[in-house]
C-alpha cells in the first residue's frame, strides 16, 4: 500500500515537472513554430543554477525564482539573436537549438563536473505527512501543488488577460494578428522568456527529487517531447494532461517494468499519432 | 566531375593504404562509415525534405541486433549480418509509418522521440544490451575466407561497401522514382494531385534510408568491435545531421564531404581536448547561420563565380 501511494506521488511529482517544461515547450511550438530543442538543457542549466544560487541563498524557492529569471535572460537572448537571425527557416531553427543544446549541455559538465549534485529538500519539508497511518513525501505534494497553481496562473494568463488574448491569436492565425497589430515579435520574445522562466524554475524545484546532474537535459526533453506529441501543439490543457499521464506511465512503467519502461512510454504516442496526429486537445496537425 | 577526375579520386581511394599508415587508413575506414551514413540521412532530408533526428536508430539497431546475436546466440556473421539488416528494415517499416504522420518539424521532434526511446531501452534493458557496459567482444566477418582483422583489409571491404551503397543510393536518386521523391519536398500538393502517392514515396525513401544506415552500422559495429548506447543518442543522430548539412543536402557529394569533416574534426580534436560536444555545438549554429547551404554547394557556387570571371576578363 504505501510503495504504491508513493509510486503514486512520484508519478504526480513527475508529472508537474513534466508540465512546468511542456508547457512552455508547448506554447514555443504553438506560436513561433519552433521546436526549441534547448528546452532540456535549458531545465538542466535552471537546476545548476539552482546549485550554485542555494550556496548564496539558502532558500530553494528564492533560488527557483533566480533561477527561472536568469534562464528567462538566457532564452531571451538565444531568441533575439539567434532565432529571430533565422526567422522563417524552421528546421534552421531546431539545428541552431540543437547545437546550443550540446553547448549547454558541455558548458554545465566544464563548469559543475561530471557528478550528480543533490538539491536539499527545504528542511520544512523533510518531514513526511502522515494521514491515518500513511506517510505521504511532503515535498511531492508541494512540487504537484506548485504545478497546478502555475497551470492555472497559465490558463488566467492564457485566457483572461489581454496578452494571453494576443498569445492565442497568434498561435491560432500568424498572419491575422499581425495584420490587426498585435506586436507578435514581442510577443515572441515574452513567450520564449516565459517558456525558458518555467523549464529553468522546473529544474530547481525538481533538484530536491531528480538533483542536477549531466544527461538530465537528454532524459527530460524526450518526456517533455512525447507529452507535446500527445497533448497537443500549443494547448495548454494538452500539456497539463500529457504531462501527468506520462508521468504516470513511466513511473509506473520503471516500477513495474524496469527494462522496458521506455518502450511503454511510446505506445501511448503510437496509438495518438496514429489516430489523432493533431494530438489530445490539439487544433492543428504537428 | 569529369571522367579523368572520378578514375584519379578512384586511383587515390586504392593506393591509400601503400602511401599512408595504418592510423590514417583507419581514419579513412571511419569516413567511410560516416559517409554511407550520412548519405542515406541525405536521401531523407535532402532529396525528401524530410528532416529527421532520429537516424541514430538505424546505425544502433543494425550494430546490436548483429552483436546480441553474435554474442548471445553463439550465430556466425553469415547470418547475423542479413538478421540485423532486415530487422532494422523491419522496425523503419514501422517507425516510418508512424513518423510520417507528420511532416517538417512534426516529423523531426517524433523521430526525435522515437530514436530516444530506442536509445533509453538500449540503456536499460541490461538482460540483452548490458546497459552502459555496451556489447563488447565482438569479431569482424570473414568474407570469402579473408580476415577483415587488419586495417587495410577493413578498409578495402568498407570501400567496396561504401562505393556500392553510394552507388546504389545514386541510383535511388537518378531514377524516376527520385525525381518523383523531389517533387514530393518542393510540391507535394501537386504531385498528390498528379496521382502520385505522395505518402508512400516518402515511406519508402524512409525505408531505404533505413536500410543503407543499417548497412553503416554493421560496417560500424565491425570496426569497432563494440557497440554502446551512445550510438543510439541524439548526439550520434545530430552528427549525421550535421555532416549532411555542413558538406550541403540534396547533393551527392555533400553529405560525404560533410561527414569526412565531422569525422577529422572530431578525431583531430579529442587528441587534445575533450570538448568535442561543445565545438559541435558551435559548429553546428556557425554553419547554420553562415553557410546554410553547406560546404560542397558553397564552394561550387564560388567556383563558378570565379569562371566567370575569367571569362569576362
Amino acid at each position: 500500500m504505501q510503495y504504491w501511494i508513493i509510486q503514486s506521488l512520484n508519478s504526480l511529482a513527475l508529472g508537474g515537472l513534466l508540465f512546468l517544461l511542456a508547457a512552455g515547450f508547448s506554447l514555443i511550438f504553438g506560436l513561433m513554430r519552433i521546436a526549441n530543442l534547448t528546452h532540456g538543457s535549458l531545465y538542466m542549466l535552471g537546476a545548476y543554477v539552482g546549485v550554485t544560487v542555494l550556496k548564496f541563498v539558502p532558500n530553494l524557492w528564492l533560488a527557483a525564482l533566480i533561477g527561472g529569471a536568469v534562464i528567462a535572460v538566457f532564452g531571451g537572448l538565444i531568441e533575439r539573436f539567434i532565432l529571430r537571425a533565422l526567422a522563417g527557416n524552421a528546421l534552421g531553427q531546431v539545428l541552431v537549438t540543437l547545437g546550443i543544446s550540446f553547448i549547454v549541455a558541455d558548458f554545465c559538465l566544464v563548469v559543475w563536473g561530471g557528478d550528480p549534485i543533490p538539491i536539499q529538500t527545504p528542511l520544512a519539508l523533510q518531514q513526511p505527512l502522515r494521514i491515518g497511518g500513511v506517510a505521504f513525501p511532503t515535498y511531492r505534494l508541494v512540487v504537484v501543488a506548485i504545478a497546478v497553481a502555475t497551470a492555472v496562473a497559465l490558463y488566467l494568463l492564457m485566457e483572461r488577460t489581454r496578452i494571453g488574448a494576443m498569445i492565442r491569436a497568434g498561435v491560432d492565425d500568424m498572419q491575422m494578428a499581425r495584420a490587426v497589430g498585435i506586436p507578435v515579435s514581442r510577443l515572441f520574445t515574452m513567450v520564449f522568456c516565459l517558456g525558458a522562466a518555467l523549464a529553468g524554475a522546473g529544474g530547481i524545484v525538481g533538484g530536491p527529487i531528480m538533483s542536477a546532474y549531466p544527461g538530465l537535459d537528454a532524459d527530460m526533453l524526450p518526456l517533455a517531447l512525447i507529452v507535446v506529441i500527445l497533448g497537443g501543439v500549443g494547448s495548454l490543457l494538452g500539456a497539463f494532461v500529457g504531462s501527468f499521464l506520462i508521468g504516470a506511465i513511466y513511473t509506473f512503467g520503471t516500477a513495474l517494468l524496469p527494462d522496458l519502461a521506455y518502450v511503454i512510454l511510446f505506445l501511448p504516442m503510437i496509438v495518438v499519432i496514429a489516430f489523432r496526429p493533431r494530438g489530445l486537445f490539439g487544433q492543428k496537425n504537428v | 566531375m569529369s571522367r579523368a577526375g572520378w578514375i584519379l579520386l578512384a586511383l587515390a581511394f586504392a593506393g591509400l593504404p601503400w602511401i599512408a599508415g595504418e592510423y590514417y587508413i583507419n581514419l579513412a575506414s571511419q569516413i567511410f562509415i560516416a559517409a554511407i551514413f550520412a548519405a542515406s540521412l541525405n536521401l531523407l532530408v535532402g532529396y525528401g525534405g524530410l528532416p529527421s533526428l532520429g537516424h541514430a536508430s538505424w546505425l544502433g539497431l543494425a550494430a546490436y541486433i548483429s552483436a546480441w546475436m553474435s554474442l548471445k546466440l553463439g550465430l556466425g556473421h553469415w547470418i547475423t549480418a542479413p538478421a540485423a539488416l532486415l530487422g532494422t528494415t523491419l522496425v523503419a517499416c514501422a517507425f516510418g509509418w508512424i513518423s510520417l504522420r507528420a511532416t517538417g518539424l512534426g516529423f523531426l521532434m517524433i523521430t526525435l522521440a522515437l530514436s530516444q526511446v530506442l536509445w533509453g531501452t538500449a540503456y536499460r534493458w541490461v538482460s540483452v544490451t548490458d546497459g552502459d557496459n555496451g556489447l563488447r567482444g565482438l569479431t569482424r566477418p570473414m568474407p570469402f575466407g579473408i580476415s577483415l582483422d587488419g586495417a587495410t583489409s577493413f578498409y578495402y571491404f568498407a570501400l567496396a561497401v561504401t562505393v556500392a551503397g553510394i552507388a546504389l543510393m545514386a541510383a535511388f536518386v537518378a531514377s524516376p522514382f527520385g525525381a518523383a521523391l523531389r517533387g514530393t519536398r518542393d510540391q507535394p500538393r501537386r504531385l498528390g494531385a498528379l496521382g502520385h502517392a505522395v505518402w508512400t514515396v516518402r515511406w519508402i525513401t524512409f525505408v531505404y534510408s533505413g536500410f543503407w544506415a543499417a548497412v553503416s552500422g554493421l560496417l560500424f559495429v565491425y570496426y569497432n568491435k563494440y557497440i554502446h548506447p551512445a550510438s543510439l543518442s541524439i548526439t550520434s543522430s545530430a552528427e549525421a545531421l550535421l555532416g549532411v548539412i555542413a558538406g550541403g543536402s540534396g547533393t551527392l557529394a555533400g553529405p560525404i564531404v560533410g561527414a569526412a569533416i565531422i569525422v577529422l574534426l572530431k578525431n583531430y580534436v579529442s587528441g587534445f581536448i575533450e570538448r568535442w560536444n561543445m565545438l559541435m555545438g558551435f559548429v553546428f549554429v556557425l554553419i547554420v547561420m553562415f553557410v546554410p547551404e553547406g560546404v560542397v554547394p558553397g564552394v561550387r557556387r564560388l567556383l563558378r563565380r570565379i569562371g566567370e570571371r575569367r571569362k569576362a576578363v
